[in-house]
């Protein structure tokens, strides 16, 4: 019953967002396709945390793998944008695995795995800042938007198919987590979260259902980076793989709700536009770092009134979900 | 035909020996108890035989299989599951979803995972509180829920650490009853117990340990009068008075 009225509300929910375009003005639809975006990869992130239970704090690793196998493929090779796409989350996916199996075989648990996901995206980082090939510190550039250019070819395009394009990423990205959660390997992964070695005595084989959690979520992480490079026409070593697009990736879903499929998405609705306005705030007060103190102070309140997110007393006000 | 037989099982702690050479079978279809004093290395030797820990020497042979230093899940693949003695529910999910891990092993479909869980909580009288979050059961409760996690898991061996301390009596007997219907089905099991009144109604054999060694191992008539054992439970004065006890 519920499930039904849940997917007809999701349904509805996408027709209207569909209009957007129709409807909203350029400014407007770049600041939901960045709420796409960061939904979009907070998911990804929260598959990891939220439901598998490893802290990574080094996602920008995959954020920008995925980045730079998309802006290489196009500008070097001149290849259609569309293998990018399953290259980033393949390229993901595999630095997702290296870290999580290096990681999980030596038992490196909790806190230490999260700072080791820290030193491999730094690692990364401070690489690509010197790989003359990828640009080094002086980034890469996407070749201009030529007058004939067809957005369903190249994958870029005006504010309005960023809008769509980032909607249907997200769209599917949801889906894949919704169905992932719900099949057996979500329950290992809880269980994993809950206790591993507890899990380990009903059969559960960790290891290897974490090291999956990492792949998936680094995978669909890179994917988010490529949508990032066609967006921004530019990607740059500090921009795409620096400690704080490791924060900007995990602030949404940890105030919207970890361990949710709705949690991150009300994140994003919440903390992007709260971002734009601290941009214009910071460009006419000149205070940098503005961002990170609307960062902090969010999550103080968050904490403060909801520690478990906004979305979880959310849904028992508006009585959706499914009684767990 | 022996299910399960561990040979000279020593576990060393960086100069403790827990468990000392230990020697015992458990015969296919049995109830075996291991019984022994605070310390005596039973939760170790189970720890040895899951995989939760590795033993420094010594062999554990599964149906005639060598598992020694498997990892737990791959023992629990090949039908061996045991529940902690301090509890360990998966505190962030329900009851049901507890045990649905558990029948996962098995059963690749959560909608039929889903109907065994709930069938093994009915069994053990937990169908109730199926939808109940397992953090918020008493202790009693979570007991039973140890047992239904590896019941789900369809077992050969189920190996018990105390599930039935801290009940009341009559739900001992109750958990009792269902090892016995259990046993009658087919199932081997293994359990380490204090209530000596509920060990001696359902074991056919009794391992006992005592500083990580074995001292006796036989039927329960014999253990109850078995000098050692007494000895080491009660001191050698009061031996006397626990051999009336035990009649």
């Amino acid at each position: 019953m519920l499930e039904m009225r849940s997917a007809r509300m999701a349904v509805v929910l996408l027709a209207v967002l569909f209009a957007g375009p129709w409807l909203l003005d350029d400014f407007i639809l770049s600041v939901l396709t960045l709420v796409f975006l960061f939904a979009s990869v907070g998911l990804a992130w929260n598959l990891m945390m939220g439901y598998a239970g490893q802290l990574s704090l080094g996602h920008a690793l995959h954020f920008g793998a995925g980045a730079y196998a998309m802006g290489l493929l196009v500008t070097k090779l001149g290849v259609s944008a569309w293998f990018g796409l399953p290259l980033s989350f393949v390229v993901g996916a595999l630095f997702g695995a290296l870290v999580g199996a290096l990681g999980f075989r030596f038992a490196v648990r909790g806190v230490y795995f999260a700072l080791l996901t820290i030193a491999f995206a730094e690692l990364a980082r401070i690489l690509v800042e010197h790989w003359a090939f990828a640009g080094g510190n002086g980034g890469l550039f996407l070749p201009a938007l030529t007058p004939d250019n067809q957005p369903l070819l190249s994958l870029r395009g005006g504010a309005g198919f960023f809008y769509h394009a980032l909607l249907v990423t997200l769209a599917v990205i949801w889906l894949a987590c919704a169905l992932l959660v719900r099949g057996r390997i979500g329950y290992y992964w809880r269980a994993v979260r809950e206790d591993e070695d507890a899990a380990r005595a009903i059969g559960v084989p960790a290891t290897r259902v974490k090291v999956l959690a990492a792949a998936l979520s680094a995978g669909f992480t890179g994917v988010c980076g490529a949508w990032y490079t066609l967006i921004q026409g530019s990607l740059f070593p500090d921009s795409v793989l620096g400690m704080r697009m490791s924060i900007d990736l995990i602030v949404a879903p940890i105030v919207g709700g970890l361990g949710t499929l709705f949690g991150p998405i009300l994140g994003a609705i919440v903390i992007q536009p709260l971002n734009e306005l601290s941009k214009d705030f910071a460009q006419e007060f000149s205070i940098s770092g503005l961002k990170l103190i609307v960062y902090g102070a969010v999550l103080l309140v968050i904490v403060l009134f909801a520690p478990h997110g906004i979305w979880p007393p959310l849904a028992r006000w508006l009585r959706i979900g499914r009684r767990k | 035909m022996s299910l399960l037989e561990v040979r000279g099982l020593t576990k060393v702690y960086s100069g403790l020996t827990a468990v000392s050479a230990v020697d015992f079978s458990v015969q296919e279809g049995s109830i075996t108890a291991l019984i022994g004093p605070n310390g005596a290395g039973k939760t170790t030797c189970f720890n040895l035989i899951a995989g939760a820990t590795r033993c420094t020497a010594g062999q554990v042979l599964f149906d005639g299989q060598d598992i020694t230093g498997q990892t737990p899940e791959q023992a629990c693949e090949r039908g061996i599951a045991r529940t902690f003695q301090i509890v360990r529910p998966l505190a962030g999910m329900s009851v049901l979803e507890n045990v649905v891990v558990g029948a996962l092993l098995r059963e690749h479909s959560v909608a039929t995972a889903e109907r065994q869980a709930m069938a093994v909580l009915e069994r053990i009288g937990l169908g109730a509180k199926a939808h109940a979050s397992a953090s918020a059961l008493a202790l009693p409760e979570r007991k039973l829920l140890e047992l239904a996690k590896a019941l789900a898991t369809r077992p050969r061996l189920l190996m018990l650490d105390e599930v039935m301390a801290g009940l009341r009596p009559t739900e001992a007997d109750g958990i009792a009853q269902v090892l016995r219907d259990l046993n009658g089905e087919g199932l081997t099991i293994l359990l380490i117990e204090h209530v000596m009144r509920v060990v001696m109604a359902v074991a056919q054999t009794i391992v006992v340990l005592h500083h990580g060694e074995k001292i006796a191992e036989g039927e329960p008539g014999q253990i109850a009068h078995n000098p050692k054992v007494i000895e080491c439970y009660f001191g050698g004065g009061a031996a006397h008075l626990a051999v009336k006890a035990a009649r």
